[in-house]
Parts: C-alpha cells; sequence; structure tokens
C-alpha cells in the first residue's frame, strides 16, 4: 500500500462450481464418444488387419495392449469396439425409455384398471432375471445386435414405466394439477406439459445408469456369441476371444474388460450428476 | 340461498357429493343449494371439515375419484352436471376459474410464469402469440406484481407467497372469466398480504363484475369481502343471508358459536367462547340434526328429526328447530 493505491477486491462472479461427478461425466463420455465417431484417429492400426509376425504379444511400445492370436492390434480393436458398444448405449435404452416414458406416464394418470393391468405385466417380466429373458428372446430370434435391440426394447420399457408411473401418481395428486384441471385444459396437455416434467428425472437418471447396463448386456451377449457377431469389435467378443488364453495372455481379455468397467463408470457418473442438477430447481 | 336473480349467475340445487371409502360411505357434501348472482361475493363458512372446498369442486366437477357428485348446478342457463366432459373443460377456466387455498404448490414448478398465463389464453381465447404475451403482461399488471415485464420470465419458487397468489390469480382472470371459486385463497398468506389480496379481488369483481364463490373458515374475511354469506356445518348449509344480517343476528346455534369465538374490537372485554366438541365423522353423523352433540339448545326433538333449511325472513334461511330462541338469546347477550 506503499504506493497509495487501494486495492478493491472485486466480488468475484457468482457461479456454481461444477459437480465432480459431472466433470468425471464429460471427460469419460466426451473421450468414448470421440472414439466412437473416429476410430480411425486414434487407433494406431486397422482392427482386422492380422500381422503372423506379432501374434499373442505382450503388451509394449509398438502394442500397447498386446496382441492376439491373429496378431491384430489390440489397442486399436478396443478403440475400434467404442463404436459398436456406445451404440449398444443408446440404442438399446432409448426406445424403451421414450415408450416406457409415454406408457408410465398414461397409465399413472389413468390408474385404476390401467394400473391394475400394469401391475400384472410388471409382475410377469419381473419374475424371469432380466438376463436370462433377454438370451431367451434372442435366441428364439436368432443371433445379432438387431435382435439384442428388439429383445431390450420388449422387456426394458417396463421399468421406466414402472417409475413414471409411481410419479406421476404422486404429480396428479398436487394441487397444480387440480389447477391445471380447473383451468379446463385437456387430458394430454395436462399429462405431458404439466405432470411429465416434473416427474421425469428419475426416469433421466435411471436411463443413464441403464445404458452403462445395457453395455454391460451387449458385452454379456457378444461373450455367449448372441450379440455382436465376430470378427465385428466389441468388448464382449472380445473378452471371448481371449478367454482361451487367459493364462498365457491375458490383456486380450483384460484391456476390453478395463474398457467396459471405464465407460460404464462414465455414465454413472453422468446419472449422479443428472439428479444432481435436476434437482436443483426443486 | 334462493334469490330471484336476472340472467346468468350460478344456480345450485341439491348438490350432493358422497365417497364411498372402506369404513362406509360419506356424504361430504349434502343436499347444498345456493346461488351467485353476477357481481356477487358470495362467502361459504364453515369449519375444517365441513366440505365447503368440496362444495367448490364439486361445482366444476373436480371431485377425484371415489367421489361421486350429484345433483344440479345451473351456470348462465346450462347444467354443469349434464355437460360432456369436453364441454366442461371450455367453461372451466374460460367462464368459471379456481384458485386454491397454497399458492406454493398450485402452480407448476417447472414452467416459468408467463407460460402458464399464456397457456390459458391460448386454451381459452384465439389470441395469436404477441397477443397472448402482451395481455400476459397487462394481467401482471393487473394483479400488481411490480417489474412485471422481468418477473414474467422466472419460475415459480422465485416469487413469495404473495407474489404467487397474485400469480394464480393472473392466470385465473386471463380469459376473463364471469365466476371466480376462491378455495381459501388467502389462508396461507399472513395478513398484511392477505389484506392486499382481498383487496384485490374487490377491486377486480368491481372492474370487470366478476361473482366470487369464496370458501374460507376466517369470519374476519367474510366481514371484509363478502355481500352474503352460507355457513356449512357437516355437509350441509345450516344458515344463510347477507353477511350484515348473519353477523347482527345469528338464528343458528353454530353460527352463534362461530360468531362468538371471534374477538371483537370496541366490545366489553368478555371471554371467547369455543364450540365445544369436535365436528363429528362424516361417515357416521348423529341421527337428527347433526349439530345437536354440541348445541347447547339441543332437545329430543332435535336428536330424532333433522331440521330442514327453511326461509324466515327476506333472504334468510336456517336450519333449526329452536333458532328463535337462539336468535333472542343473541339480542339479549
Amino acid at each position: 500500500m506503499s504506493t497509495g493505491t487501494v486495492q478493491i477486491a472485486l466480488p468475484a462472479k457468482r457461479r456454481r462450481a461444477l459437480p465432480g461427478t459431472l466433470v468425471g461425466a464429460i471427460i469419460v463420455l466426451g473421450a468414448s464418444l470421440a472414439m466412437a465417431f473416429f476410430p480411425g484417429l486414434f487407433a494406431p492400426y486397422d482392427p482386422t488387419a492380422f500381422d503372423y509376425n506379432a501374434i499373442m504379444q505382450a503388451p509394449s511400445a509398438a502394442h500397447p495392449f498386446g496382441t492376439d492370436n491373429f496378431g491384430r492390434d489390440m489397442l486399436s480393436r478396443v478403440i475400434h469396439a467404442y463404436r459398436i458398444d456406445m451404440q449398444i448405449a443408446v440404442f438399446a435404452t432409448t426406445a424403451p425409455f421414450v415408450f416406457g416414458t409415454i406408457v408410465g406416464a398414461l397409465v399413472g394418470y389413468v390408474g385404476g384398471w390401467a394400473e391394475a393391468l400394469f401391475g400384472r405385466v410388471v409382475d410377469a417380466v419381473i419374475t424371469f432375471p432380466f438376463l436370462v429373458l433377454v438370451i431367451a428372446i434372442v435366441s428364439v430370434l436368432g443371433p445379432g445386435l438387431g435382435n439384442m435391440y428388439i429383445a431390450v426394447g420388449v422387456i426394458g420399457w417396463v421399468f421406466y414405466a414402472r417409475l413414471v408411473a409411481a410419479e406421476i401418481k404422486i404429480q396428479r395428486r398436487l394441487d397444480y394439477a387440480d389447477a391445471a384441471r380447473g383451468m379446463g385444459y385437456g387430458h394430454t396437455r395436462i399429462i405431458f406439459r404439466h405432470l411429465l416434467p416434473n416427474a421425469i428425472t428419475p426416469a433421466v437418471v435411471y436411463w443413464m445408469t441403464d445404458m452403462a447396463l445395457a453395455i454391460l448386456l451387449g458385452s454379456s451377449l457378444g461373450y455367449l456369441g448372441l450379440g455382436a457377431q465376430p470378427p465385428a469389435a466389441e468388448w464382449g467378443v472380445l473378452i471371448a476371444d481371449g478367454k482361451n488364453f487367459m493364462t498365457t495372455a491375458w490383456w486380450v481379455s483384460v484391456f476390453p474388460g478395463i474398457a467396459i468397467v471405464i465407460t460404464g463408470l462414465g455414465f454413472s457418473l453422468a446419472g449422479d450428476a443428472l439428479a444432481d442438477l435436476l434437482r436443483v430447481n426443486r | 340461498m334462493t334469490v330471484p336473480m336476472p340472467g346468468g349467475g350460478l344456480k345450485v340445487r341439491g348438490l350432493t357429493t358422497t365417497f364411498v371409502t372402506p369404513r362406509g360411505r360419506a356424504t361430504v357434501v349434502d343436499g347444498i343449494s345456493l346461488d351467485v348472482a353476477p357481481g356477487e361475493i358470495v362467502g361459504l363458512v364453515g369449519e375444517s371439515g365441513s366440505g365447503k372446498s368440496i362444495t367448490l369442486r364439486s361445482i366444476v366437477r373436480l371431485v377425484r375419484e371415489p367421489g361421486k357428485v350429484s345433483g344440479q348446478v345451473e351456470w348462465q342457463g346450462r347444467d354443469l352436471m349434464a355437460m360432456s366432459e369436453a364441454d366442461l373443460r371450455k367453461v372451466r377456466g374460460a367462464e368459471i376459474a379456481m384458485i386454491f387455498q397454497e399458492p406454493m404448490t398450485a402452480l407448476n414448478p417447472v414452467l416459468p410464469v408467463r407460460l402458464q398465463i399464456e397457456e390459458n389464453l391460448s386454451a381459452h381465447t384465439t389470441l395469436d402469440r404477441r397477443a397472448r404475451r402482451q395481455r400476459a403482461l397487462e394481467l401482471m399488471n393487473i394483479v400488481g406484481i411490480p417489474a412485471a415485464e422481468r418477473r414474467l420470465d422466472e419460475y415459480p419458487h422465485q416469487f413469495s407467497g404473495g407474489m404467487r397468489q397474485r400469480v394464480m390469480i393472473a392466470i385465473a382472470l386471463a380469459s376473463s372469466p364471469k365466476l371466480l371459486l376462491a378455495d381459501e385463497p388467502t389462508t396461507a398468506l399472513d395478513v398484511t398480504i392477505q389484506d392486499q389480496i382481498l383487496k384485490l379481488i374487490l377491486d377486480l369483481r368491481d372492474r370487470f363484475g366478476m361473482s366470487v364463490l369464496f370458501v374460507t373458515h376466517d369470519l374476519g374475511v367474510v366481514a371484509a369481502t363478502c355481500d352474503r354469506m352460507a355457513v356449512m356445518y357437516a355437509g350441509r348449509i345450516v344458515e344463510t343471508g347477507t353477511v350484515a344480517q348473519v353477523f347482527a343476528e345469528p338464528h343458528h346455534p353454530y353460527t352463534r358459536g362461530l360468531l362468538g369465538s371471534v374477538p371483537r374490537i370496541g366490545a366489553e372485554r368478555s371471554m371467547l367462547l369455543s364450540i365445544e366438541g369436535a365436528p363429528p365423522g362424516l361417515i357416521d353423523l348423529p341421527e337428527g340434526c347433526a349439530f345437536h352433540p354440541r348445541c347447547a339448545f339441543a332437545t329430543d326433538r332435535c336428536r330424532a328429526e333433522r331440521p330442514p333449511l327453511e326461509r324466515f325472513a327476506a333472504g334468510r334461511e336456517v336450519a333449526c328447530f329452536h333458532h328463535r330462541t337462539v336468535a333472542a338469546m343473541a339480542e339479549a347477550a
């Protein structure tokens, strides 16, 4: 202060700190999407190119994730698998989310017989383990990604519908719902404009978590040979490729597994971050 | 409460609402008849659980399952009870608007105020986008929200309780309704805000010739705003008249009890009287007059027979066998 100038602390612009979960989700999912859209930019080799001079090589500078029994570069295969696995995450969950939300909103709003009927559907679905049911449907329809989406869609919407129906049931009893009816608004307007925006949060959060589960499911089916078909690079398929060499070439199975864990973590973080963000305005 | 009135007001006859519950059948609104003339403010008074809010909702058939509404509600010559759901929707919000007790919960939390006002306009008027925006702003000014232009884009949680109630009134007024059904609109507000809202409602009545059916348990509010009043007990109307008449000369012991429990400025200091006992459960109402277990005037006849609501003077009705005695007592006191 000897110079006589007075320093004024300007009030820092008030800014809400981004939640850590959101930062994590953005980093992981951003990187995942980048690799899904532009695998060529990241993969050092062609994922399907055989190299008989480099079979089953342990991780090294030339092949950071090692090579498989055909000498294919595992890093490149794991990166190219992002395309299929991210696609599974989105495709296998979006249709159930949309359809389940609409059905759930209607069931919750109508109540009575609709709820009773829907309750039986829920009972029927949750009686079976999800994975077993999906495997049963896929084995009837035939293996492949398309049929996997169908199988997941046929069952998955029930869980979204159940969440939304419960939430709509609460919302429709609140004063603002009565007020909307008192204003003479039609049912469609009340359901989709007034109730649903207040009721959809749990479904959106579950949607994110479900994407992680969908990747696990896709990998499981890929592993069992019911999902993506070789030689396509898909993490479950990659793990299955390596299962015979677990003791001699662990890297073939382990690196795709790590990719699954990290991507799943990204979606879980996104779910948590959304739950936090969507609660703010309450 | 039947006064001859010129043309279309609200005419309710024998309105009955029952709920079938696992514990039995509850008649929450039991054969209510009342009229609201154009430009008139009628107060519907009673304790919690006397059925006054359900009465209000029954008028526009806003009662949820398992509630069943019967009777006749004539609005400008049309029977609302016989109307199709689609036709009724054109009446609700457009001709008959409703405001609720809890301004904290009666607005949609996720929509900005502007949308909620404009929504009523797009549902019930043919105004285009621009006109709707303009009308929304005008309504915010009518209900006295400062900095209306800026506040239109805010969400309900950014408003205080009194301001939210104003927003709700603005939404209700959007399509210039002829009748406002007000369900304890000031109960959740503190008294200074309450006074502002009441003045606003009176002012709107004067400016737009709107009728108001005002449900409240607050006799002070009735005295300050209403022209006529109806006192409800256990789902029935037990006394009607102009506010001045009823306050000056209550004819039903229950009304007398209600008035006795309100402190008065200027009167000699005296104990406030409370009404002994609690309102009866609506599933097993007492035989005869529902009020007899709490009534000092009750006789064997009251216990056996239910007194009908009868006219005893111009514009005055009461449902009590001993109303002359009650009125005489009031005068003596």
